[in-house]
């Protein structure tokens, strides 16, 4: 088997209720926020497989959150469950009003985790931030992961606040494929390389079907960018439109999707296109309409030189082989 | 003005248009109590007055000539999905009081919340109304009253094109401007071309295809999409230096999976041409577009410049 294949198993639990399935329907099969409404309870655990750049597959145990289900993953089917995984994900409701009870359901999953996948990540979100006024929000945010830092066991975890109806969610799940991605290293050093080439402010990479931002690089200036979020938001605002986009030519949302957009401003120049065949590049280079025409064509040679690498040397799509990726976009330059 | 029976839906109306809220806050407005003036500062000014629903305004204590003296177009909101009777016959007192001192004013009837019938009651609902109506006009011998209906709905886009039909009868020179954009799209080869506020996204002017939905609704969201990114970068700072030079007016295209492109290009302050581009052979000639687009907006400040000099004159005099 292909070594770079990697298929990562993805543990999604919560108590029930939380929106575990509400969000994975947002984030990987393009529903909007109002549609999960349509959602019923999950059953057992419902498995389903996402293909993310290609090459890595996420195996994702999306387990329904009844107070049964849950004694039946700690008992009979713990084994079964809790091996081989790779990230854990769980989801708090930030409206439960067993505070006390929910960390420990927690804490008698970590302590299952602890014993067949020690080297698991571990995420928790707190979901359904949009039902907390937006004054108190941070603060009872604040309160609520530290509570759950204190029951994580030697686990390091990443907490995120997220919400389906902003775009919260998207950074909360950036964040958890951000640490999925093999290959990473590579992919950012390339951008890097690409970005001090063109001049870029930032480069940002995202995944084709979900618009979650892979990887970014920024400028001297580009980090200036006082809009912290704009990632998540860029993310937001480009798979909206697309589902309008889906919904006005007729087709579904998983077949939609950009060929090339170019937006000149007195301010900035953006350029999103195909990088990949399972992502965007999104480039954004101060004003100027010769300079800006350079990065586009540059990154145009920067992508055959990329997809040429790719299938010269290991078949498929993203991850190269380490030090090719910067000489044959180095080579396309000039 | 906008009037219609309490709890019609008015404000949501001016407050989803005109300030972008979201629609379903809508829900927490509170009931108007008084006539609330909401300037609006555009392309060409104009206001809209949110008249509260349970105001008397027939009795005669009430000075006429100081709500409609000024007024361009009337707006009357009525609520589908609640016992319009009542509605109807209000509607119909005000339009012949109206009728009779300022046959001028359009009376634009919304009939609203169209969001929660189905289509076949949507329907019927619609042709009951216009028959109320009519009737009781043509029995007080108005024949051609100048009254226009719409089905409408904050939660879809119904309700942007309707105002955009409103706010076109109230430009003075929409024919030339009509002129002006078919004579561009037809040397250009768009398949259907708008010239929208940014602010509100009413279309002001639009080529005189007939209307296709689909077609507004992608261009109105690509101009949602150009905001939001130009909010997202464009930031101040000295360090920031163009590189070379570069137009003034925001320009930008995408072109969709199924290979129809989007073009828009800022007019000026207030105004964008958004253009829906199919025709394989026009793509590959971006440059011309371009420069197309350009003159056109030339020809727009001139029709704009001219009708502003042309009212000031006319206030002089």
């Amino acid at each position: 088997m292909d070594l770079r294949k990697k298929k990562r198993k993805v543990l999604l639990m919560g108590k029930s209720g939380s929106g575990k399935s509400s969000m994975r329907s947002i984030i990987f099969s393009n529903y909007v926020a109002k549609d999960v409404r349509r959602l019923g309870a999950t059953i057992d655990v419902e498995h389903s497989h996402v293909k993310f750049m290609g090459n890595l597959t996420l195996n994702l145990w999306d387990c329904g959150g009844q107070d049964a289900f849950m004694e039946t993953y700690l008992a009979s089917q713990r084994g079964n469950i809790f091996s081989d995984v790779a990230v854990l994900i769980y989801v708090f409701d930030i409206e439960s009003r067993e505070v006390e009870r929910d960390l420990d359901t927690y804490n008698a999953i970590i302590n299952a985790l602890k014993e067949y996948s020690p080297n698991a990540h571990v995420f928790c979100l707190v979901h359904k931030l949009d039902l907390i006024q937006a004054e108190h929000r941070q603060r009872i945010y604040d309160e609520r992961s530290a509570m759950i830092r204190s029951r994580s066991e030697h686990f390091s975890i990443d907490t995120f606040g997220s919400s389906i109806w902003d775009q919260s969610l998207y950074k909360a799940w950036a964040g958890i494929v951000h640490k999925l991605i093999p290959n990473l290293t590579v992919i950012e050093r390339f951008l890097h390389a690409f970005a001090k080439r063109v001049d870029a402010e930032e480069v940002i990479l995202f995944e084709r079907s979900t618009f979650l931002t892979v990887t970014s690089v920024s400028s001297e200036i580009g980090d200036m960018n006082p809009i912290y979020d704009r990632h998540e938001r860029l993310s937001n605002i480009m798979k909206a439109f697309k589902h309008c986009a889906a919904r006005n030519t007729h087709t579904t949302p998983a077949s939609a999707g950009f060929v090339v957009m170019h937006t000149k401003t007195p301010q900035f120049n953006v350029f999103l296109g195909r990088f990949t065949d399972n992502t965007y590049i999104f480039l954004v280079v101060p004003p100027g309409e010769a300079a800006y025409n350079c990065a586009v064509l540059n990154t145009m040679l920067a992508r055959e030189g990329f997809s040429k690498a790719a299938t010269t040397g290991h078949g498929d799509g993203f991850p190269l082989p380490t030090v090719e990726s910067p000489d044959g976009t180095n080579g396309a330059h000039d | 003005m906008l009037m219609g029976l309490r709890r019609s839906g008015k404000s949501s109306i001016a407050s989803v248009v005109f300030h972008k809220m979201p629609p379903n806050e809508t829900l927490f407005l509170e009931s108007t109590t008084r006539i609330q003036k909401d300037s609006i500062h555009s392309f060409m000014d104009f206001q809209v007055w949110d008249f509260p629903g349970q105001l008397e305004y027939l009795e005669p204590s009430f000075d006429l000539e100081n709500i409609f003296g000024s007024l361009g177009a009337l707006v009357w909101v009525i609520d589908a999905q609640d016992d319009y009777l009542d509605s109807v016959a209000r509607l119909n007192r005000t339009i012949l009081t109206v009728q009779q001192y300022y046959p001028n004013i359009n009376i634009e009837v919304f009939i609203h919340k169209v969001d929660g019938l189905s289509d076949e009651y949507r329907t019927d609902t619609f042709q009951d109304i216009v028959q109320l109506i009519s009737d009781e006009l043509s029995d007080a011998g108005y024949e051609n009253a100048p009254v226009h209906y719409y089905l409408t709905s904050i939660y879809d886009y119904s309700v942007f094109e309707a105002f955009s039909k409103v706010i076109q009868k109230l430009i003075p020179n929409l024919s030339t401007l009509e002129n002006l954009i078919n004579t561009l799209a037809n040397n250009c080869g768009f398949e259907k071309t708008y010239l929208f506020d940014v602010l509100s996204k009413i279309y002001i002017a639009s080529d005189t295809r007939p209307v296709d939905m689909s077609c507004y609704e992608m261009c109105s969201d690509y101009i949602d999409v150009i905001v939001d990114i130009s909010e997202l970068y464009s930031w101040d700072h000295p360090d920031r230096k163009a590189k070379g030079e570069q137009n003034q007016e925001a320009e930008s295209h995408v072109v969709l999976h199924d290979e129809t492109m989007i073009h828009l290009m800022e007019m000026n302050k207030y105004l964008c041409l958004v253009s829906v581009i199919r025709n394989p052979e026009s793509k590959s000639k971006k440059g011309l577009i371009d420069m197309n687009c350009r003159t056109f907006q030339e020809a727009l400040n001139d029709v704009f410049s001219r009708s502003w000099e042309q009212e000031q004159e006319q206030e002089q005099v």
